[in-house]
């Protein structure tokens, strides 16, 4: 009796699985599209999404941590990323890739940095002559144009992102390059703190310097990233280096869940064609960030405008 | 000596300051320590000394123990990481058969349950969202995708704007006439012309799921802890911890247990939810006269008939003040849930605060609050309804406002067909007024904040150096110059000159668990800046209440201000003082102090208000004057109530602290924040959790214990 039922079982999953393998058309059940907080990768969450309903593909999206999302995609919760950016997110990246369930799905045209840097405006006002050379940085005359009320012996503030974005790298830098006694690192908690100290700095008129990353929206109006020492492999004190190096060069990848190709094969080839240049993200970005569009309505308008780039990933 | 038998407590208080500084000036800072960043995690610094425990490393500064205990509950967060870990990815896998790859996939056990059980409630949060939004995945979960995409005249095509609002107005008639029926008129109306209606109604959707659930989990919990002394006496600790703890911190281990989505936003939304509804079915319960269950007993009733048709019916007023408190609960837990998925006013809120738009930010939190408060109002109307038994109704009379409805959905359909004419090229806004099409007010916002910036930056700039300078920072040096020890004897010693050797004992287990931790300086700036905010929003509130007490009507309006504030998301809070005060503690402690005076002033008001007015007249015949009464009587019997306020001021000024981290902060709740999206961060979050709701409970067990000692005195209750 059991080996009939087993015998039955096999046959069916068999029959099931044929019937799995002959139909190569894209399942019908939607493609989890996670969006963060930052306003370049939701209007392409968007324009994604867009480019895959084109196609025929049911589409949903989720709101989820930037960091967290990987995990997310390994168990199958969320479907795709489309914004893996080297500096901040590599780490979790490839330590979901190592444990099994996500898989590498190539990278942007894009390259990115993302590093301490200030607006141009600061350069402009000679308030620390010798930037972007991160040397200029000892000069106790130019830390003192940076100080703020709650500076420690009024050592100059250097805001970076939340702790939540690279941990303790940046003070552990400031400290490795001998500039501890002149600066000193302010964790702010959320993106938008940034360019609100952005925007104060610049009605006060006192320097500031912050983390930031391109492709962004500041790019318009003028940013630069301080050069520090160049990155190398292990430089960083997580990697076991010194921690005497600036941000690398970075890849912006593309990230699926292992079942996607499988149970999506076109909207996978599709995504593994697609590529943004730094100024095609730039452009989503600032749709929102300089125009004040909705991010649905960025990604309709750039969707309409770029027709001919997106169509040729379809093909 | 004649003083020190005169007023015994004063010198034994005395004695405990002097050794307390004493110790404080006994030890010396060492001269290794400086304010550490945590856990130093991936530097290996020779400095570093190391113990093992349970397999566990953990690496930390060693100080002089009197200075600094070493963080001997370090390997605590990583274990509790560690074997969430196994639980969820490594215990029990098994084979589970997968539709979409026609393969087998090996799972493990808890996963699969938990995404059982979570893709149960994404079905109900569905079912009521697509009823008013309209949608396809309801229909999709009884046949599938494919068959959708088929058929698509299958697709729920949601209500009209008008025939909810209706509906709502309705129902508010019902449970309590002409006033509150206007009034969820209006709020559906200006919900809708603000273009708010998609984001509201999906909050609603997942809120009218998690509230019934929270329900009926917090009532059947409250009856087992009734029944059994156990139950009760498991539960307790566990109510109370998560009253005080930080709702965010519950993120994380949801996170990880329940993946993103709206979901996990109904679980995490419960987990806050239903503590408060098992504590008002126990009081409830417990107010129960025994002569109402022995009529029950002699009547013949069996032990369920005894709970539901005796003891939950008379104990009705209790719990469905409880299904109040659930419904606020559900409100106040909309932009936190956001973090993990859920969409809605919250989500939309963050998105706002993320473009530094204080305008859209406004909006999406008035809507909030007006829901919030229009439930509330409903909910409170049901409560008090009393069934008509003698009512002798015609047919029309008993089902009008079903009619009535009816009608309503009659005419919001024609009307809807009407618009889809006259709104041809553009939204038909007889349906549904498109997120963001509406009218909107936060242009004059945004330009309000920018102009108080402009017009009084000088102004602004002295007043936040002078108060970063002079008073905080120093304060926070004060604080962190604190030996653990000398911290140590004063909690401990004031716990045992309030409430004896007991109070003494927990007040000790609770502060040690906290020394013991790795983040025992970051608790320290946590408490810093609560003890500003707390002593800031009580004077203010004690003032404001006192005053506002004189006069009847200013006192009811105050309370109603205090409603909304107190429903409005804090959230909101953050932008305009971070624009104004920049990245520093001023801002945070701003936004501390306009959350955490509410509860001040209202319990003030109240408080003041529960003088018996006999004592009022007797005063008055006695000859006092008006402030003879308020400093003699009045102030003195109000104190203990007063005293629970400066309770509740701590809960909601810890609470702001920890939110604060958005701005940027270097206590608790920054490393909570970052727990957020740590992929070990489970473990770290809750027990950062645990030690602010610790915090909490210090407070609130002197508190308590000296407002139960007054009352005995004072003879009340």
């Amino acid at each position: 009796m059991r080996k009939i039922i087993s015998f039955l079982s096999a046959v069916i999953i068999s029959a099931v699985s044929f019937a799995g393998i002959a139909n190569s058309a894209d399942s019908k059940k939607p493609i989890v599209i996670p969006t963060h907080n930052w306003s370049s990768q939701i209007v392409m969450a968007y324009v994604i999404g867009g480019i895959m309903e084109s196609m025929g593909n049911n589409v949903k999206y989720v709101n989820a941590d930037s960091q967290a999302v990987y995990e997310s995609i390994r168990i199958g919760d969320v479907t795709i990323s489309h914004e893996v950016w080297e500096s901040a997110f590599g780490k979790s990246f490839t330590t979901a890739l190592d444990k099994g369930g996500l898989l590498d799905w190539g990278d942007h045209e894009a390259r990115t940095l993302e590093d301490m840097g200030y607006p141009n405006w600061v350069a402009e006002k000679g308030l620390c002559p010798g930037l972007p050379d991160w040397t200029a940085l000892k000069n106790p005359d130019c830390a003192k144009n940076f100080t703020t009320p709650d500076s420690p012996d009024g050592k100059g503030r250097m805001l970076e992102g939340p702790q939540t974005w690279h941990g303790d790298l940046i003070p552990q830098r400031v400290d490795a390059l001998g500039l501890g006694d002149l600066w000193w690192v302010k964790f702010a908690g959320s993106a938008d703190a940034l360019w609100a100290e952005l925007a104060a700095a610049e009605k006060e008129g006192r320097g500031t310097i912050i983390f930031n990353w391109t492709p962004n929206f500041t790019d318009g109006a003028g940013f630069t990233f301080i050069d520090f020492p160049p990155y190398t492999a292990g430089c960083r004190p997580e990697d076991g280096g010194d921690g005497k190096c600036g941000s690398p060069d970075g890849y912006l990848k593309k990230a699926v869940n292992a079942d996607f190709p499988k149970t999506h094969p076109k909207a996978a080839a599709m995504f593994k064609k697609l590529s943004f240049s730094t100024s095609q993200i730039g452009a989503m970005a600032a749709l929102v960030d300089v125009d004040k569009m909705t991010h649905e309505d960025a990604a309709k308008k750039w969707l309409k405008d770029n027709e001919k780039v997106w169509k040729a990933f379809t093909k | 000596m004649d003083y020190l038998k005169k007023y015994p407590k004063l010198f034994q208080w005395l004695f405990l300051l002097i050794i307390f500084f004493a110790l404080c000036f006994s030890i010396d800072v060492p001269e290794t320590y400086k304010f550490i960043r945590g856990q130093a995690e991936f530097v290996k610094d020779p400095n570093q000394s190391t113990y093992v425990f349970l397999g566990k490393e953990v690496r930390y500064y060693a100080f002089d123990v009197f200075w600094r205990l070493p963080p001997l509950l370090g390997w605590l967060p990583i274990w509790i990481n560690d074997s969430l870990f196994f639980l969820m990815n490594e215990w029990m896998p098994m084979e589970f058969w997968n539709e979409d790859t026609q393969e087998y996939k090996t799972r493990p056990l808890v996963l699969e349950i938990s995404r059982t059980l979570t893709s149960f409630m994404t079905f109900l949060i569905f079912l009521i969202r697509e009823t008013l939004l309209g949608g396809l995945e309801t229909i999709v979960a009884f046949t599938s995708w494919d068959w959708i995409d088929k058929n698509p005249w299958a697709e729920l095509p949601g209500l009209p704007w008008t025939i909810v609002a209706a509906g709502f107005a309705i129902l508010a008639y019902k449970l309590s006439g002409k006033g509150l029926a206007i009034f969820a008129g209006l709020v559906m109306v200006y919900i809708s012309i603000f273009g708010q209606w998609k984001p509201s109604m999906q909050t609603l959707s997942f809120i009218l799921v998690a509230a019934p659930l929270s329900f009926l989990f917090g009532l059947g919990l409250g009856v087992a802890a009734y029944k059994s002394k156990r139950v009760e006496k498991a539960l307790y600790p566990i109510i109370l911890v998560m009253q005080t703890m930080p709702q965010y911190a519950v993120l994380v281990p949801a996170l990880v247990l329940f993946g993103v989505g709206d979901h996990a936003a109904v679980i995490i939304t419960m987990i806050v939810a239903v503590p408060p509804m098992i504590l008002l079915t126990l009081i409830g319960l417990r107010a129960v006269p025994p002569e109402v269950i022995e009529a029950g007993r002699m009547s013949g009733c069996n032990n369920w008939q005894l709970m539901s048709k005796v003891l939950i019916p008379t104990a009705r007023r209790d719990i469905l003040i409880g299904v109040n408190q659930v419904i606020m609960v559900c409100f106040s837990m909309a932009v936190i849930s956001a973090f993990i998925g859920a969409k809605g006013l919250g989500f939309n809120l963050l998105l706002a605060l993320n473009q530094l738009n204080i305008g859209l930010a406004l909006e999406a939190g008035l809507c909030i609050s007006l829901i919030a408060i229009l439930l509330d109002k409903m909910s409170l109307a049901w409560a008090n309804k009393q069934t008509d038994y003698f009512g002798n109704l015609t047919f029309f009379q008993r089902n009008k406002n079903v009619l009535f409805f009816v009608a309503s959905v009659i005419i919001g359909i024609i009307l809807a067909y009407l618009g889809s004419f006259i709104f041809k090229d553009t939204f038909n806004y007889l349906f549904e007024v498109p997120h963001n099409k509406g009218i909107s007010t936060a242009d004059f916002w945004n330009k309000g904040v920018d102009w108080i910036f402009d017009t009084f930056f000088v102004y602004i700039k002295a007043f936040n150096t002078w108060l970063i300078v002079e008073v905080l920072q120093p304060m926070r040096a004060l604080y962190l110059r604190m030996p653990a020890v000398a911290t140590l004897v004063l909690v401990v010693g004031a716990g045992y000159l309030i409430g004896g050797i007991r109070s003494a004992l927990v007040v000790c287990a609770l502060t040690l668990f906290i020394a013991l931790s790795p983040w025992w300086d970051r608790a320290l700036v946590t408490t810093y800046m609560a003890t500003f905010g707390v002593i800031m929003s009580c004077t203010i509130g004690f003032t404001v209440g006192t005053l506002c007490f004189q006069n009847k009507r200013a006192a009811a309006f105050m309370l109603g201000v205090c409603d909304i504030f107190q429903t409005f998301p804090s959230f909101v809070y953050l932008i305009p003082v971070m624009m104004l005060f920049g990245i520093t503690d001023t801002s945070v402690l701003i936004a501390v102090i306009v959350y955490a005076t509410i509860p001040a002033t209202r319990y003030t008001i109240e408080g003041l208000r529960s003088v018996p007015a006999g004592l009022h007249d007797a005063a008055t015949m006695s000859g006092v004057n008006k402030f003879q009464r308020l400093t003699k009587i009045e102030f003195p019997l109000a104190f203990p109530h007063m005293m629970l306020g400066l309770n509740q001021t701590i809960v909601f000024a810890l609470f702001m602290v920890i939110i604060g981290a958005f701005i940027g902060t270097e206590d608790l709740g920054q490393y909570i924040l970052k727990a957020l999206s740590d992929k070990n961060g489970a473990g770290i979050g809750l027990t950062l959790g645990i030690c602010v709701a610790f915090i909490g409970l210090i407070f609130d067990n002197l508190i308590r214990t000296w407002v139960e000692q007054r009352k005995k005195h004072l003879g009340i209750d």
